[in-house]
């Protein structure tokens, strides 16, 4: 695993260094889309906690919208600082998530079923702040009130680079809470719950508990992702941060980058997030909607001819090269 | 020539290796039993025999062709009907609509008037419980219901697996006897039971298949004498 | 205070939305409870049928019933492409794929509907009637949506009970293995499916459209609304489904007169949260 060390240090010294690097005036906007990948990649680790033991949530959205409308109303009426904002956001979400998951853990809801359900939460959240619009800007949005002076209490900074360090540090704890959960008991519990619930209840797994319990994990750090989203971008907006379409979009970056590793949701994130953006490049503003039905298109066949994401086809087929012997058909790992 | 024959199957699920090497034969007319204790792979031969289970290797013959490869509904076309384990009725439809079902193949719908006749002549019981939703039989009439809905499908050969698991002693001696009567009108007959005794004295002939292998094989009055009988099976 | 005749007739108004509410659930169930599969973009392809009834009445000067038949058919096409191509290649996947599969479908569809026909609203403006009866006022549009969902109903029902490969369907979803070992090859029972499934987005196009009007994310308002109906019936309960339609419409549609029509959307969902605490399996909670 040295060489993976290796290769993890160089690439963390490179991120680090990443906005003094030369970029031929690009810098900008290299940092925007930078600073999105990792936050969007923090949202999807999240999302994946529950994603890999087989919770599938479509309704991500809600805990998304929930925690940016929560802090920056926080800040746009009250001039709480979205550091507090964000506690309260977690604290609610992590209520929602609580409504949402525990019946269903109780009652068998999941599979399909589960994420119907979770689309439908998705979808009150996003209609509960169109409906309010007196207050929420309904769906034209809210734009985040700009403090008096910037800085680390406002969570507002000119310079994109202080954002950007800012999102790296997100980052790094999304990936270090991830680690921590899959070195944890819960890992085991919640996989042999992923097999077969009744046989994880017979030997006293505590499968209601855990479910929960890791939804709200889940939904606490997408609240936070949330925030983070909002603080950055400024401006917060029911269909962008809310609703099925962000929903699917996080999970389509998880499951495509590899939703049972500690990078895929990141390598999944940055490859979604630089396909919509040449996409958006190369269509511009002459074919309005071609560049999304591209990106609609290629997830279709993504999802159809590399149904283990893009990790676990690699490590599909570095296996199959290793062994030196194409197994026919039966080489399916989990 | 035997009507099916099994050479050195080897079958399986994903890693997993439930058959190995079986051989095995059921000639026209016969009825022939597999008996062994819990997962011993009795099912899986079933579910082999009747292209659930595909082979990963030898040979599965029935009437001189090749079933390696089939699907299942495509065999059930050549006359081996299946009664699952479990019997797998379909519990909201009525017993008369679980029999339709039985005659789905075009060739079993030709027949499905005869069919039905005679499914109601060996089952009055079900003769009577048309309306009746399946799944609000009692255990007993759910297996002669599989069974018939099995006699629909207008076979040569009869696969049951497990036809006695869940009931009553009562309700396992008339099942047996409803199977003999059964193979009176010419069906041929593979069981697969974990009932021993009972089964022995049913068939002809019988094979012991432990952890996926073909142990033993004889006619049933032999085999009905071995320890394993006594000792293994007894107060099942 | 609401005058109670406002009530009265949002509750009929209620239930002639659930008509054509209940089409959209059964397509949705029925594909479900056979195929095991959830079509997210289930309500996309009722937007394309709207579209297709939109052109052909509005620009090429169809008649309605006509256009309404192209509409059907277009809906069954649909619904055995998007099985062949989409479904068919996935069948055997993790569930989470199987959703991304017609999640990507819904924005591709959402995507190129807005290509091939921007964001603007269309809507097909017919010279039928407003009837008032006693003081209300009511859509003969709406009227005759409804008679017509109820009317395809029971053909569905008709079809499912009576009919050899109804009842085989039937017998899919209750038994998938069983069915095979009956001679009923799976692949061909959800072609069927498939087709009747979106059959019926093809006709609840025809007759959305002569109440609302269609644009590209017609599926962003009703697509959810369908599936918690799915839902809340019970997912793969026809029966359950077709109760719950009617449920969650008379909410909204009541709600959307003494609050606003948002409100509306927003109590029905919060009903549906709280059916979820009390009913998690559904009202009827049973499948079939």
């Amino acid at each position: 695993m040295s060489l993976g060390r290796v290769a993890g240090a160089a690439l963390l010294a490179l991120l680090a260094l990443g906005p003094y690097l030369p970029m031929a005036g690009m810098r900008q906007y290299v940092l925007h889309v930078m600073i999105q990948i990792l936050i969007w990649s923090f949202i999807g680790g999240a999302w994946s906690l529950m994603g890999r033991f087989g919770l599938i949530s479509l309704g991500h959205g809600a805990f998304l919208g929930i925690g940016a409308y929560t802090s920056t109303l926080l800040w746009n009426f009250h001039g709480v600082t979205p550091w507090v904002g964000g506690v309260v956001a977690a604290a609610l979400t992590i209520v929602a998530a609580l409504v949402v998951a525990y019946p269903c853990s109780r009652f068998q809801v999941v599979g399909h079923y589960f994420a119907l359900v979770t689309l439908a939460v998705g979808e009150v959240v996003r209609l509960l702040i169109i409906a309010e619009r007196n207050w929420t800007g309904g769906s034209l949005g809210l734009s985040l009130t700009a403090a008096a002076s910037d800085g680390p209490l406002a969570m507002q900074f000119a310079d994109k680079r202080v954002f950007y360090y800012a999102a790296l540090v997100l980052w790094l704890a999304g990936l270090w809470v991830w680690h921590r959960v899959d070195r944890s008991m819960a890992r085991s519990a919640m996989e042999a719950i992923g097999e077969d619930e009744t046989a994880a209840a017979s030997v006293g797994i505590h499968v209601t508990r855990f479910k929960v319990g890791i939804t709200m994990l889940s939904a606490a750090l997408t609240a936070i992702g949330g925030v983070a989203y909002a603080q950055y971008i400024s401006y917060v907006n029911p269909d962008t941060l809310a609703g099925i379409g962000v929903s699917l979009r996080i999970v389509f970056a998880v499951v495509l980058g590899g939703m049972y590793s500690l990078l895929g949701p990141t390598v999944g994130t940055a490859l979604t997030i630089a396909l919509a953006e040449y996409l958006r490049v190369v269509f511009g503003l002459r074919f309005i909607g071609m560049a999304e039905t591209i990106y609609g298109l290629l997830l279709i066949l993504f999802i159809i001819f590399l149904p283990a994401g893009i990790y676990g086809s690699l490590r599909e087929l570095i296996t199959r090269l290793r062994s030196g012997v194409i197994v026919a058909g039966s080489a399916r790992s989990a | 020539m035997s009507m099916l024959e099994l050479r050195n199957v080897t079958a399986g699920y994903g890693q997993f290796t439930a058959l190995w090497g079986v051989d095995l034969r059921v000639d026209a007319g016969e009825a022939v039993a597999v008996v062994g204790p819990n997962g011993a792979g009795k099912t899986t031969l079933m579910r082999v025999i009747s292209g659930l289970v595909p082979l990963r290797s030898g040979e599965l013959v029935f009437e001189g062709r090749s079933l390696a490869g089939r699907k299942a509904h495509e065999i059930v076309t050549r006359g081996i009907a299946h009664v699952p384990e479990g019997r797998r009725i379909f519990p909201l439809l009525t017993v008369a609509d679980n029999l339709k079902m039985g005659a789905f193949q075009p060739r079993a719908r030709k027949a499905f008037t005869e069919s039905l006749e005679r499914v109601h002549a060996l089952f009055p019981a079900l003769a009577e419980r048309q309306r009746q939703r399946a799944g609000s039989l009692s255990g007993g009439e759910q297996q002669m219901l599989a069974i018939g809905r099995a006699l629909m499908s207008r076979p040569t050969l009869i696969l049951l697996d497990e036809p006695s698991m869940g009931l009553a002693p009562v309700m396992v001696l008339r099942l047996f006897d409803l199977i003999r009567r059964v193979r009176k009108e010419g069906y041929t007959i593979l069981v697969v039971e974990q009932n021993v005794r009972q089964v022995l004295k049913l068939v002809d002939r019988a094979y012991l298949l432990e952890v996926g292998r073909i142990r033993m094989e004889g006619r049933a009055a032999e085999l009905a004498e071995q320890d394993f009988v006594r000792k293994a099976y007894v107060g099942m | 205070m609401i005058d109670p005749i406002f009530l009265l007739e949002a509750a009929v108004n209620g239930v002639l939305l659930g008509g054509v509410l209940a089409l959209l659930a059964l397509g949705l169930n029925l594909i479900f409870g056979v195929i095991d599969i959830v079509w997210i973009a289930y309500v996309d392809l009722v937007m394309v049928c709207m579209y297709l009834v939109y052109f052909l009445v509005m620009v090429y000067g169809w008649p309605l019933w006509l256009a309404g038949v192209l509409s059907i058919a277009l809906g069954a096409l649909l619904g055995l492409g998007v099985h062949l191509l989409i479904i068919t290649p996935i069948l055997g996947s993790a569930p989470v794929n199987q959703l991304l599969a017609t999640g990507g479908l819904l924005f591709f569809l959402q995507s190129f509907a807005t290509f091939l026909w921007t964001t603007d609203h269309r809507t097909v403006r017919l010279a039928l009637p407003i009837l008032e009866v006693g003081g209300m006022f009511v859509s003969f549009a709406r009227l005759i949506a409804f008679a017509i969902s109820l009317v395809a109903m029971l053909g569905l029902w008709i079809f499912l009970r009576r009919t050899y490969i109804g009842t085989a369907i039937r017998a899919v979803s209750q038994d998938r293995e069983a069915m095979a070992l009956m001679g009923a090859d799976p692949q061909r029972v959800y072609f069927v499916t498939s087709a009747v499934g979106g059959a019926m987005a093809g006709l609840a196009g025809a007759l959305l459209i002569i109440q609302y009007s269609v644009h590209p994310f017609f599926g962003a308002a009703f697509g959810p609304l369908t599936f918690m109906i799915c839902v809340l019936g019970g997912l793969g309960n026809m029966v359950g489904a077709f109760i719950a339609s009617f449920i969650m419409s008379e909410i909204i549609s009541i709600s959307g007169v003494v609050i606003s029509t948002e409100m509306g959307y927003v109590i029905a969902f919060l009903v549906f949260i709280v059916m979820m605490f009390a009913r998690p399996g559904g009202i009827l909670a049973r499948r079939g």
